[in-house]
C-alpha cells in the first residue's frame, strides 16, 4: 500500500527477487480485499495518501528500483480522478499498466489494464480477458476476498487448466497465497504468483523483513 | 426502464463494478429475476404472501388534520405492513427468488435495522439461513431491531471497522457473498447495488406506486400534483414514483436527509457496485454520512435515481434533523400516527410544497424511534 516507506520498501522486495512490484492505491470501501490489505488501506488513508500522494509515492518508487510497478485500486480513484488521465499520469509517474479491482472486463474496455478471472469465470469471460489484457493475466485463484490462507486454493488447478486452453497469456496466480510452499505449488501451475496480504504483513517487520520474505519465495520457486 | 443486460445503465450510472468473481452470479441472477417475472406462478405466490403475510394493500389515508388551509395530503401508509416499513416488499420478493435459484442461505446488510428485521422475517417464513451484517454503532443505537433478528431466528455479525454503519455493512455483506457465492443468496435492502439489484429492488417495490396510483385516482377523481418520499438507498421512493414516472403533469419530489444528501450535494462516483451520485471527497474517497435517521444515514443512493435528476423528471430536496423532529410531532399529534424519522423528512417537505394535493410515501412506523425522538 502507498505510503513514506514504500520506495524503500519496494526497493528491498526487489532485492529479496521480486519481478514485479505491485502498489496499492488505497479506497475507503475495499470489496475484494479482506482484512490485511482493508486495514493497510485504512492507515493509508489516515496517513493522506490520497490519489495525488500516491503518484508522488509511485515516481520517488520508480527511482528506485528497476522492474515494472503496477498500480492497484478501485472504480472510484479513477472516477474522480479522471479515467484517461490516471492512466495518463500512472504512466508519468513510471507504472507499467494498471489493476483495477472492482473494474470487470466488459466495463470501460478503452481502459488497457491487467484483466482478473476468478475460478467462477465462464470459459467466454476467460477469453475475453485475455484477448483485452495488459502483458499477463492475473488469476484469482479462489472465490473469495484477499487475505491469506492456510491452504493453496483446490480451485487453481482447474482454473489454469481452462485458461491454458484458451489463452498463450502469462498467468499469474494471486489470492490467498501466503508461504513459500504455496507459492511454490502455485508455481507448478501458473507462470508467476502474486503476494500481497502475507507481504504487507511481512513489511510490517520493515525492510528486512520483506526482504527476507520476498527471499523466500523466490527460493521456493527456484 | 431500459437496462442493458450485460451493464445495466441507467444515462451514464448504474453497472457493475464489482470484482470478476460475481459476475456469474449477477448474470445467473439477472435470469433468474427474468424468468421468475414472466413465471405466473412465481407472481402469484408474491401476491400471496403480499396480501396474506405482510398485509397489502396498504391504505391511502388522507391527513386533513395535518394539511395547511386549502391544501390535501394523502398518505400511502406502508409503516402498517408486517414488520412497519415498505422493506418487506422487496424481502418477500427477494427470498422468493433466492429459493427459485435454489439459494437457501441469504445474507444482508441493516443500517437502523428495518431491513435486516423485514430479511429475518421472511427467511424464518420460508425455513431459510439468515446472516445479517449489522454496523457495531449501529448495534448499539438499535438494539430492539437486533433482538428481533435474534428472536427470528437470524445470526447478527457486527461490523467492527470504519464507520461501523450501514456503508460497512453493506461492504462486508457483499464479501460474505463473494466468499460463499455458489451457496449464498445476497439480499439487499434498497435500489442500490451492482445490475440487476436496483432493477430487481424497484420492481418489487413499485406495488407501492400502483397501488398509490389506482387509489388516489379513486378518492381524487384526478392525479396528484406532487408525489414525495424520502431518499436514502432510494427504495421506497422508486417504487412510489414508479407509479407516476408516465404522469408527466405530476411533480415527483425526493427528501434527503441534509446531512446525508447523495444527490443534493454529492458527485459522481462508485460505491457497492455501481456508478451513482455519491458524498465522496474530490479523490473519490466515500466520506461519512450524518442522520438523526439511521435508514437516511448512507453516502450513496440508487442510480435511477441519479438518472431522474440529471433528467428533470425528479426533483431532490433535503429536510434538516430539527424539520423531521418536528413533522414526526405534528403527525403524531394531528392524525394519531407516528412515523418512522425517514419519511418525516417527506413530510416535513411536503408541508411546504406549493401543490394543491400531494402524496406522501409514509414508509414506516416510528416505534424504532423513540428513544431518539425523546432524547431531543
Amino acid at each position: 500500500m502507498a505510503g513514506p516507506e514504500t520506495p524503500e520498501l519496494a526497493a528491498a522486495a526487489v532485492s529479496g527477487g521480486a519481478d514485479i512490484v505491485e502498489l496499492g492505491f488505497p479506497f475507503s470501501d475495499p470489496l475484494a480485499d479482506g482484512p490485511t490489505i482493508r486495514r493497510a488501506a485504512e492507515r493509508a488513508l489516515a496517513q493522506g495518501m490520497r490519489t495525488a500522494a500516491c503518484l508522488e509515492c509511485l515516481r520517488s518508487t520508480r527511482a528506485r528500483v528497476d522492474v515494472p510497478l503496477v498500480p492497484m485500486t478501485y472504480s472510484a480513484l479513477l472516477e474522480a480522478y479522471g479515467w484517461e488521465r490516471f492512466a495518463e499520469d500512472a504512466a508519468g509517474a513510471g507504472a507499467t499498466s494498471l489493476i483495477v479491482a472492482d473494474l470487470p472486463v466488459d466495463l470501460r474496455p478503452e481502459l488497457c489494464r491487467v484483466q482478473l478471472v476468478a475460478p467462477t469465470s465462464s470459459d467466454e469471460r476467460i477469453a475475453l480477458a485475455a484477448e483485452q489484457t495488459d502483458g499477463w493475466l492475473y488469476l484469482v485463484t479462489l472465490t473469495g476476498t484477499t487475505g491469506a490462507r492456510s491452504e493453496l486454493s483446490p480451485e487453481l488447478a482447474p482454473l489454469v487448466a481452462r485458461a491454458r486452453g484458451l489463452t498463450e497469456a502469462p498467468l499469474y496466480a494471486g489470492f490467498g497465497i501466503s508461504t513459500p510452499a504455496h507459492a511454490a505449488a502455485a508455481a507448478e501451475l501458473a507462470d508467476g504468483v502474486v503476494v500481497g496480504s502475507a507481504a504487507l504483513e511481512a513489511a510490517r517487520e520493515g525492510t528486512s523483513g520483506l526482504e527476507r520474505f520476498v527471499a523466500s519465495l523466490r527460493a521456493a520457486l527456484n | 426502464m431500459s437496462a442493458s443486460p450485460s451493464v445495466g445503465l441507467y444515462g451514464d450510472y448504474g453497472g457493475r463494478y464489482v470484482p470478476e468473481t460475481l459476475i456469474p452470479a449477477l448474470d445467473e441472477l439477472s435470469r433468474g429475476w427474468d424468468e421468475a417475472s414472466a413465471d405466473a406462478t412465481f407472481r402469484a405466490e408474491l401476491e400471496e404472501l403480499l396480501e396474506r403475510f405482510a398485509g397489502r394493500p396498504t391504505p391511502l389515508y388522507e391527513a386533513a388534520r395535518l394539511a395547511p388551509p386549502g391544501k390535501r395530503i394523502f398518505l400511502k401508509r406502508e409503516d402498517l405492513l408486517h414488520t412497519g416499513a415498505h422493506k418487506i416488499n422487496n424481502a418477500v420478493g427477494q427470498a422468493l427468488l433466492a429459493v427459485r435459484l435454489g439459494k437457501r442461505r441469504i445474507v444482508a446488510e441493516t443500517g437502523a435495522g428495518q431491513h435486516g428485521v423485514a430479511t429475518a422475517t421472511v427467511c424464518a417464513r420460508m425455513g431459510l439461513e439468515c446472516v445479517v451484517y449489522m454496523g457495531s454503532e449501529d448495534m448499539r443505537r438499535q438494539a430492539p431491531n437486533v433482538d428481533r433478528m435474534g428472536l427470528l431466528g437470524a445470526e447478527v455479525r457486527p461490523v467492527e471497522f470504519g464507520t461501523r454503519t450501514l456503508k460497512e455493512a453493506t461492504s462486508e455483506s457483499i464479501r460474505d457473498w463473494i466468499t460463499n457465492v455458489e451457496t449464498t443468496y445476497y439480499l439487499i435492502g434498497s435500489c442500490v447495488g451492482p445490475h440487476p439489484y436496483p432493477a430487481i429492488v424497484r420492481e418489487l417495490q413499485a406495488v407501492i406506486g400502483r397501488e398509490a396510483r389506482a387509489q388516489i385516482l379513486e378518492r381524487l377523481g384526478r392525479l396528484p400534483d406532487a408525489v414525495v418520499a424520502c431518499v436514502g438507498g432510494g427504495s421506497n421512493a422508486i417504487g412510489l414514483f414508479a407509479g407516476f414516472l408516465a404522469d408527466e403533469e405530476v411533480r415527483l419530489v425526493g427528501v434527503e436527509a441534509e446531512g446525508a444528501a447523495s444527490l443534493s450535494s454529492g458527485r459522481s462516483s462508485v460505491l457497492h457496485g455501481s456508478r451513482s451520485s455519491v458524498l465522496a471527497d474530490g479523490d473519490g474517497q466515500v466520506l461519512d454520512a450524518h442522520s438523526i435517521s439511521a435508514g437516511l444515514d448512507y453516502p450513496g443512493v440508487g442510480p435511477e435515481h441519479a438518472h431522474l435528476r440529471d433528467t428533470g423528471r425528479a426533483e431532490y430536496v433535503t429536510a434538516s434533523d430539527a424539520e423531521a423532529i418536528a413533522a414526526f410531532h405534528k403527525l403524531a399529534t394531528r392524525e394519531g400516527i407516528l412515523p418512522a424519522l425517514e419519511p418525516a423528512h417527506a413530510l416535513a417537505r411536503a408541508l411546504d410544497l406549493d401543490a394543491e394535493a400531494t402524496l406522501v410515501g409514509l414508509s414506516g412506523r416510528g416505534d424504532k424511534d423513540l428513544a431518539e425522538v425523546l432524547a431531543r
